[in-house]
């Protein structure tokens, strides 16, 4: 058994990332990976992969690492994902890969993100890159959206040698990449590097083009003449508070707060023009990574005091563990077990307060929660745009498209969907699994592309 | 890129740009609108779509400046270039043969009024409009407004043009006296809900143009929701067109006020950097 601790990265100090947003993991060192790599136990049969929901060959990258051949480890991770700088960062290892680590059992796991992450930031400084030629198969596919799921899906395609447009709704690409996880936990440069190598491919990204406005699905397929679709729209449509005082100004969505801060830069008002509106004292409704990727941005802009308040216990957070660690190192105040049951309002329309409910086994107890600003971080849903512009799409009743598990397809021919806006009922919706169903949608879009038009010639007209 | 194609002035602080885009001037339908965003640092910025030419790609806005954002707009002239327009966005107005339609725009809203004016008229309504200004000078479109309406009549506050009074005496009068089958109302929110209560004892449908503060305009972060009766509504997928009766303009009266403190920061660093 290893004896040798598991390698921490080095962080910035608390009181250094409450004044910026500079990243606060800073990733391995060669020698701090090195030394990690030499702790994986290289199993026989190892549960690590079985964790992941790619099912990376982690020994096997781990054990290029090991040699200091990460090129060799590069390719390797990107058998499976195409995006090890970025999955690296935000994948839950602690209930995915690392989870599954034998060494976990005795002592602490591999730490496989820190070690994927390395190989995929070295990736990035070196220029390394998909080098097989492309051959072009003379099809076209649109993607819808530019989240993970999309660009792993046009990855994917381009590589078969189809031309690939991404239809992107906002000015800038990568969902919730770009808009929602904050620049101190996935710095952007690394999105936009990966996103620079597809575009490299030939894939070609057309941003502020919300599809079912400008073209409709039929459009697409029609006069636009692709042979398919995918569609990767996310389900980012936020959840309402209803409670009483959720319409006062102060409240805010989760998405509407991160949006402004990270699309908008609105951290950097007036310079930039959008104004983030954040009061003195905020509280965060909820707690999962949405919640506290807010609570710890609230943070760096200034205020006096930062709440999460949270009707669970901690344990109970889908969040990732590491990221409750730090927001509570940098000072973020948790209030759990506690419900928030009304925002009540000042003379002229503002949030003045919360009242809040307190329950554990010994009772109940109300208090009113002294804040100015409610973000509330309820989750998201689907969005509703491109269903009601495409009434042959099947959707379930919470309004996300039903697919074939197994290659993706929609009720529609040659429509294919994936990741957020394909999740049922509770499913776990992570980068990784938006990914994952990219890739099995590429996969299926190909053979599909292959049958029909090996028995047609061409595809078929757009049919419901 | 876009290129603004033309640049017209309507007074000291309102003008129209023509803009090349025709992806979206062939699937603009009226009542839509679109978000401008002129370079890397500005606000995305919703503005409703007052005219649109598939034949020409082209798209018109009407903007009033009313801060920093449409203030900077100002400046850009003919052949000048903006980094974004999404767009269209937001539901079309319905368009049907209602029968006898009031369209009602106060100021600015005049200009998003247009389109639907012209629509309802291509498809057999019978159209009264009524535009109303502070005062002559402010007037534009008139015979734009007058080609499409069967009946048209303008307002000004001070009696300075056309009849003396607001918009919503007109409107009384009319539905006084006949059988009105919709009423459609745009301008600033305290005309549109005064037009709502003018309607409402007479049970008409009123529709009207809600603009709340806009982020991505698609659906995403909430900052544009709306209470509409017991019910909230986002204003960028679900309206903007929306039930007059229904909307809680009080409470978005309210909101429109929430970044009040910033806008005039961002005003004042605007002033000082171009004195008038
Ligand atoms: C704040 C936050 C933090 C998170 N943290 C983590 C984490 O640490 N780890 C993790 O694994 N997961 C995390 N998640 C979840 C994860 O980000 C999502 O599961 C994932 O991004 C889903 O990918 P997607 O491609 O399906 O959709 P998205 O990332 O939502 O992308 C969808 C894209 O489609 C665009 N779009 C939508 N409609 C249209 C249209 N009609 N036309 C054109 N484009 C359209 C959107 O603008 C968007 O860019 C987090 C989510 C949030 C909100
Ligand atoms: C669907 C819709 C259609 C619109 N159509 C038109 C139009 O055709 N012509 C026109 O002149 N104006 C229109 N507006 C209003 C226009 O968007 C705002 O006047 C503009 O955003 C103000 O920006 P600013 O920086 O100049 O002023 P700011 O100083 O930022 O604000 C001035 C006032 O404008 C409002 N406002 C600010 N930001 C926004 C925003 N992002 N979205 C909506 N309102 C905001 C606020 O009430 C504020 O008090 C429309 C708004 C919406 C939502
Ligand atoms: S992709 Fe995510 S789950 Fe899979 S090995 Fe990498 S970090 Fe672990
Ligand atoms: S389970 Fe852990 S120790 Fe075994 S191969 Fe995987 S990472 Fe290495
Ligand atoms: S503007 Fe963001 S949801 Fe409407």
């Amino acid at each position: 058994m290893s004896k040798i601790a598991r390698q921490q990265s080095t962080h910035l100090p608390p009181d250094t990332r409450r004044t910026n947003f500079n990243e606060v993991v800073c990733g391995y060192t060669e020698t701090e990976a090195l030394t990690e790599s030499g702790r994986c136990l290289q199993c026989k049969d190892p549960l690590c992969t079985s964790g992941c929901p790619v099912r990376i060959n982690i020994k096997g990258f781990i054990n290029f690492v090991s040699k200091k051949d990460y090129k060799g480890a590069y390719k390797t991770i990107t058998e499976a994902n195409l995006f090890p700088s970025i999955c690296g960062r935000v994948c839950p290892q602690d209930r995915q890969c690392e989870a599954a680590c034998i060494l976990g059992k005795k002592h602490e796991p591999v730490s496989i993100g820190l070690l994927e992450r390395f190989v995929g930031d070295m990736a990035q400084q070196n220029g390394w890159q998909e080098t097989r030629p492309i051959v072009p198969i003379n099809r076209t596919a649109a993607i819808i959206g530019s989240g993970p799921a999309g660009l792993a899906c046009a990855y994917d395609l381009a590589k078969a040698g189809v031309s690939v447009v991404v239809f992107e709704a906002l000015h800038l690409p990568g969902g919730v990449l770009t808009y929602g996880i904050p620049e101190f936990r996935l710095p952007k440069e690394r999105v936009f590097k990966e996103i620079e190598n597809l575009t490299r491919l030939g894939v070609t990204i057309e941003t502020n083009r919300v599809i079912g406005r400008i073209h409709t699905i039929e459009d697409l397929m029609g006069r636009l003449s692709f042979d398919v679709v995918f569609i990767g729209t996310g389900a980012g449509y936020p959840k309402n508070l209803g409670i009483k005082g959720d319409a006062l100004n102060g409240v805010m969505s989760a998405n509407e707060f991160l949006t402004r801060v990270n699309l908008m830069r609105g951290f950097d008002f007036p310079r930039y023009g959008t104004p983030v509106g954040m009061g003195k004292n905020v509280a965060v409704i909820g707690c999962g990574n949405t919640a506290i990727d807010s609570a710890r941005t609230a943070l760096r802009l200034g205020p006096e005091n930062v709440y999460i308040v949270y009707r669970r216990t901690l344990e109970e957070s889908p969040a990732r563990k590491e990221e409750i660690r730090h927001a509570i190192e940098e000072g973020v105040q948790f209030i759990c077990l506690t419900e928030s049951k009304e925002i009540i309002s000042d003379n002229e329309g503002w949030a003045k307060g919360m009242n809040c409910v307190q329950k554990d086994e010994t009772g109940s107890s109300e208090f009113l929660l002294n804040v100015d600003t409610v973000i509330y971080a309820l989750g998201t849903m689907a969005n509703p745009i491109i269903a009601r512009t495409t009434p042959e799409l099947t959707i379930d009743k919470a309004g996300y498209i039903e697919t074939n598990k197994e290659n993706m397809i929609t009720s529609i021919q040659g429509v294919f969907a994936g990741g957020d806006i394909t999740r049922s009922g509770g499913a776990f919706t992570t980068v990784i699994h938006a990914m994952s169903t990219g890739r099995r949608a590429a996969k299926g879009m190909l053979e599909y592309l292959e049958a029909v038009i090996a028995a047609n010639g061409r595809p078929p007209k757009f049919r419901g | 890129m876009f290129e603004i194609t033309a640049v017209e002035s309507f007074s000291p602080s309102t003008f129209l740009w023509e803009i090349n885009a025709p992806e979206i001037a062939r699937a603009a339908r009226p009542g839509q609108f679109v978000i401008v965003h002129c370079d890397e640092t500005s606000e995305r910025i919703p503005l409703t779509i007052a005219d649109f030419d598939a034949v020409k790609g082209t798209i018109t806005i009407v903007i009033q400046a009313a801060g920093k954002g449409t203030l900077e707009m100002m400046a850009y002239k003919a052949g000048d270039r903006i980094s974004a327009v999404a767009g269209p966005l937001g539901e079309p107005s319905e368009i049907e043969n209602f029968g006898t339609v009031v369209l009602v725009g106060g100021g600015l809203g005049a200009a998003p009024v247009y389109p639907i004016l012209r629509a309802l008229k291509l498809k057999g309504c019978h159209t009264i409009s009524i535009i109303g200004f502070r005062t002559k000078s402010l007037v534009f479109w008139e015979g734009r407004f007058r080609r499409y309406s069967d009946e048209s009549i303008i307002v000004t506050d001070d009696g300075s043009y056309g009849e003396k009074g607001l918009v919503t005496q007109p409107l009384k009068d009319i539905i006084m006296e006949r059988q009105i089958n919709r009423v459609i109302a745009i301008g600033p929110l305290v005309m549109m809900r005064s037009c709502a209560e003018v309607t409402r004892p007479f049970g008409v449908r009123t529709i009207v143009s809600v603009n709340p503060i806009m982020v991505d305009g698609t659906g995403m972060c909430g900052s544009c929701r709306v209470s509409l009766g017991d019910e909230v509504k986002f204003a960028c997928i679900d309206g903007p067109d929306m039930d007059g009766h229904l909307v809680n303009f009080d409470e978005l009266i309210i909101r429109q006020k929430r970044f009040v403190k910033y806008e005039k920061q961002s005003l004042a660093l605007y002033e000082k950097k171009c004195p008038k």
